[in-house]
């Protein structure tokens, strides 16, 4: 099931709704990197929050959409990791370093709101 | 005649052990009332079981007599297994020991072999095989109750410690999206375990964004328990939330660059005040004296 992309004013929020393929997150990927240019975002928000598992290769391309996303020059925040997936990634090593997360969609959004001090936040938490 | 087993593991019950052995218990239950005071005046003069009354001995000493005798007579043991844990869950909280209840059923045993003593006593061989017969039962009897007493009692314990396992890891909240996490004791992996699940779910609910784990009150930490540590830290980013680790002591910090743990990603604080402020820092807080902060206002 392809991931609904919706535009928020400046930013690209994309809501997993149910588990995803392999082949629906490389969809996804390419969409966002696409529509991040063509509509000018700011920022993108990917929700996880329907998500109760996370394989190595869905953490992976979900970093590799952040440090896309940067390249085309916005930010990127993943948003709704649930409890359970964040230790369970954290003991295989999935830490999705250099990744802004945050705890809901709000959250996200007042993350990707604060702009510079989002930024210094990333600094703190990615270590000193 | 009911079939013993109480040398199932030796060798099996002669037609003659049997016989006597119920020779035996028809003695018990005529001088039933007898050996039952004279328990319980033993028990007195002993002065153990101080936790309970006269009256109460007494008519534990009953049931427990009763259980004996049929334990003897039966040779099955689940009865008196089944008693003897109840009677432990009634006397454990009155903190009765270990050696007070060793020490009543051994008495019974003694008193029981003495009235075989006075009974039998113009007959040696009669009594040696008697005793034959009494003893591995009676000593049988006398293990059950204590290994049963023991495991109820260890039972207890793990209750306990169970309770203070949950009561021992409060997740607070100080601010608006400031959590802190007090750790005070020894961390063994079950209750880092449950220190986690604790924390991630307190982020969850109170919409964390920074979290101060205090862990001053921790003696000592090992690499398990380290990396357990910073595992939580990297999970509590996942979910959106900086975590500060205070209160680090000059042990841990030791053992910890010792063991080569690998901190790089764990903002670490000195206590719990510096933990605090530095988090309001995060969040944007001002904390100003009231009287000199007229126009600081927060």
């Amino acid at each position: 099931m392809p991931v609904p992309i919706l535009k928020q004013g400046p930013y690209l929020i994309a809501s997993v709704q149910s588990a995803l393929t392999d082949a629906d997150l490389l969809d996804l990927r390419n969409a966002l990197v696409e529509r991040v240019g063509k509509f000018r975002s700011r920022g993108v928000i990917v929700d996880v929050t329907a998500l109760d598992v996370m394989d190595s290769f869905a953490s992976r391309t979900l970093r590799d959409i952040a440090h896309m996303i940067k390249l085309r020059g916005a930010g990127t925040v993943i948003v709704g990791i649930q409890p359970e997936v964040a230790f369970a990634m954290v003991q295989l090593g999935l830490t999705l370093e250099g990744v802004p997360t945050a705890l809901d969609l709000e959250e996200g959004l007042t993350f990707l709101d604060e702009g510079a001090r989002g930024a210094r936040q990333e600094k703190d938490s990615s270590g000193k | 005649m009911k079939r013993l087993k109480i040398q199932e593991d030796s060798a099996p019950v002669s037609e003659d052990t049997a016989r006597i052995l119920s020779e035996l218990v028809a003695h018990l239950h005529e001088h039933r009332t007898q050996l039952r005071e004279e328990w319980a005046r033993r028990i007195t003069e002993a002065r153990v079981l101080t936790a309970m009354s006269e009256e109460e001995i007494f008519a534990e000493a009953t049931s427990v007599y009763d259980n004996y005798v049929e334990a003897l007579e039966t040779g099955t043991f689940e009865a008196l297994q089944a008693y003897a844990r109840n009677l432990s869950e009634r006397i454990i909280p009155r903190g009765v020991q270990t050696h007070e209840v060793v020490g009543i059923v051994l008495l019974l045993r003694d008193v029981l072999a003495r009235s075989l003593f006075a009974k039998y006593q113009a007959d040696f061989r009669k009594l040696n095989r008697i005793l034959d017969a009494y003893e591995p039962a009676a000593n049988r009897i006398a293990i059950t109750v204590a290994v049963g007493f023991v495991q109820e009692r260890e039972r207890t314990i793990r209750d306990q410690q169970e309770a203070i396992r949950e009561l021992s890891t409060p997740v607070l909240q100080v601010r608006e999206r400031l959590l802190i996490l007090p750790i005070i004791g020894v961390i063994d992996p079950q209750r880092a375990r449950q220190l986690t699940e604790q924390l991630l779910r307190g982020i969850r609910t109170n919409r964390a964004r920074v979290v101060v784990i205090d862990i001053t009150g921790v003696a000592a930490m090992d690499s398990n328990v380290a990396n357990h540590l910073v595992l939580t830290v990297e999970a509590s980013r996942l979910l959106g939330a900086t975590v500060i680790v205070s209160g680090l002591s000059p042990e841990i910090a030791q053992t910890l660059v010792n063991i080569g743990v690998d901190l790089s990603k764990m903002t670490t604080v000195g206590d719990l005040q510096g933990g605090i402020e530095e988090a309001e820092g995060l969040l944007g807080y001002k904390v100003v004296p009231h009287d000199g902060g007229a126009d600081a206002g927060a």
